[in-house]
């Protein structure tokens, strides 16, 4: 009973947000185009198309007698997410092992961990292009390097909370698994790994956003049409004579990283018995 | 009546934490025969949870000789000789009851139908049957220190090493958790070795109560408990206890000990 009332008090409070912050997009719109403010820049249906435009554009055609626009972007989420989500999986293991090596091996920490952090300061903008020169021409998938910088912006915050999870371990539970002469691996699966799933999750919740963002990035290099990258990089020509289809662009973009993280959400309530009842 | 073999032996164990620092420990001789309670009992600082944590190997001593079961302490911890309790439960939280009870049991590697049947015996011996099932968090911190002992208990070591195990519970709780320890000892022949604040419950459980004093830690005295077994409730009525109790009392006095609230935490 109370299981029910509480996700209909969320649906309410979701609804009702959702509503708020429409309500705020459409009232800024109207005081700033019926006041003809200037500052920060002229509103009008060009620079800020009104949410139910954005909406409806979804269910027109993308070009004459072509596919309804949805279809195009679901089309293309599904391509990024491919790339997001193979992107996340490489960038959390690569993530992970690198906070297992730096736990055992701390004299490593010390000299890599400057680097680690130094990788996040270049701009993925940067990175990108090297990255599909690359990987590009070897057999592998044409969408792979995306992946690969995908993986880039996702594996940071998994080593560093990693890192902070592993060695979460109560200091007494170490001494216990001591007693019992445990060898290293045996306090790593048993003792380190699951102390450290809490802030893990925390890692992966960061990364399921910033590995679409990165796929999304990564497609403009790459040069790949078939994705939201390209999508945004379309219909931003075509801003001018239609603005409502990047907007609906970057509606469906948002979609898809909120799908991801919902999506670690519920393997985290899966995995972590142990989580408090509230992690949204 | 033949002296059994000793369990542990220490021999002019010294510690020192780091070079030049605190004395911790210095001249400690002390043997501890199988199947034997002993206390170790002093205020704070007098080193009495050091040198539990020398006898189980997780720390070194500066000089001296440990011998546990005729070999050495890291020997020992290797062959895993010893089950530890420590003033927290130190359960897993993301393991329920029974999970916890045989993390030893894995270690060891033993099959599976094997920890099974055993953590039912042990869920049986701490009275916790019904509760396997359960997280640590959904149990009181008595039942949580129970899941603890039985966890200690599971695999059958030499020797079980208790640093305070009763030390954050109330008195209720402490006396009825005393009892039970007093059974399963009986019930499963261990040797024990326990760490403690508290005199009532030092000689209420002991065979031998050892009496330490601070600054550095040495051993004051050590009081034979000649009270009769089995220990009931009406043994802390008992004459003969209050004696013994003014005995220890009276030795940790004469060893420059202001005396420790029981309830105090050391640090």
């Amino acid at each position: 009973m109370c299981y029910g009332w509480g996700m209909l008090r969320r649906a309410v409070v979701f609804v009702a947000v959702l509503a708020g912050l429409v309500a705020l997009y459409e009232g800024y719109k109207w005081i700033w185009e019926s006041a003809g403010f200037g500052w920060p820049f002229e509103v009008n249906d060009r620079t800020m198309p009104h949410t139910w435009d954005i909406v409806g554009q979804l269910f027109e055609p993308s070009r004459r007698n072509g596919p309804l626009l949805i279809e195009v972007l679901w089309d293309a989420a599904l391509f990024t997410a491919k790339e997001a989500a193979v992107g996340f999986a490489l960038g959390a293991v690569a993530g992970f092992l690198i906070a297992v090596l730096l736990v055992h091996f701390s004299f490593l920490r010390r000299g890599i961990l400057p680097y680690i952090v130094a990788s996040q300061t270049v701009p993925i903008l940067a990175i990108a292009p090297m990255v599909v020169v690359w990987l590009g021409g070897r057999g592998l998938p044409s969408w792979f390097p995306v992946s690969v910088i995908a993986a880039y912006l996702t594996f940071f915050p998994v080593t560093i909370n990693a890192l902070r999870g592993l060695e979460s371990a109560d200091p007494r539970a170490l001494e216990l698994m001591d007693s019992y002469a445990a060898g290293r691996w045996a306090v790593l699966w048993k003792l380190r790994v699951p102390a450290s799933l809490p802030y893990l999750f925390a890692a992966f919740k960061i990364s399921a956003t910033a590995c679409v963002v990165g796929a999304i990035i990564g497609e403009l290099p790459a040069s790949i049409q078939d994705g939201l990258g390209g999508a945004i990089l379309n219909f931003n020509q075509y801003y001018a004579s239609s603005p409502e289809s990047l907007w609906a662009t970057n509606l469906i973009a948002a979609l898809l990283g909120i799908a991801f993280f919902l999506v670690v959400v519920g393997v985290e309530r899966l995995v972590v018995r142990a989580a408090p009842e509230e992690l949204i | 009546m033949s002296t059994p073999a000793p369990v542990v032996e220490l021999r002019g164990v010294r510690k020192q934490f780091g070079r030049g620092g605190v004395l911790a420990l210095e001249g400690i001789d002390l043997e501890v025969g199988a199947g034997e309670f002993v206390s170790l009992i002093g205020p704070s600082g007098c080193g009495k949870s050091t040198l539990l944590r020398i006898v189980g190997d997780l720390t070194d001593p500066t000089s001296g000789e440990v011998v546990v079961n005729g070999k050495t302490a890291r020997q020992a911890r290797i062959d895993r000789d010893y089950g530890i309790v420590f003033q927290d439960a130190v359960l897993y939280d993301w393991r329920t009851v029974a999970k916890n009870i045989s993390l030893p049991l894995e270690m060891l590697g033993w099959e599976r139908g094997r920890r099974t049947s055993r953590v039912e015996e042990m869920l049986e011996l701490v009275e916790l049957t019904g509760f396997e099932s359960h997280h640590p968090w959904q149990l009181s911190g008595g039942m949580q220190q129970r899941v603890s002992i039985a966890r200690a208990l599971s695999f059958d070591p030499a020797l079980l090493l208790m640093d305070e195990p009763f030390g954050s519970l109330d008195e209720m709780t402490r006396e009825r958790l005393n009892m039970e320890l007093l059974r399963i000892w009986e019930q499963a022949a261990s040797t024990i070795v326990f760490v403690t604040h508290s005199i009532a419950e030092a000689v209420f459980l002991s065979t031998r109560v050892v009496v330490m004093s601070p600054r550095p830690g040495r051993i004051a005295s050590v009081v034979p408990i000649d009270l009769g077994r089995p220990r009931t409730v009406e043994t802390r009525e008992d004459p003969r206890f209050f004696e013994l109790v003014t005995e220890v009392r009276e030795l940790l006095r004469a060893g420059g000990a202001e005396l420790a609230a029981p309830e105090e935490v050391e640090a």
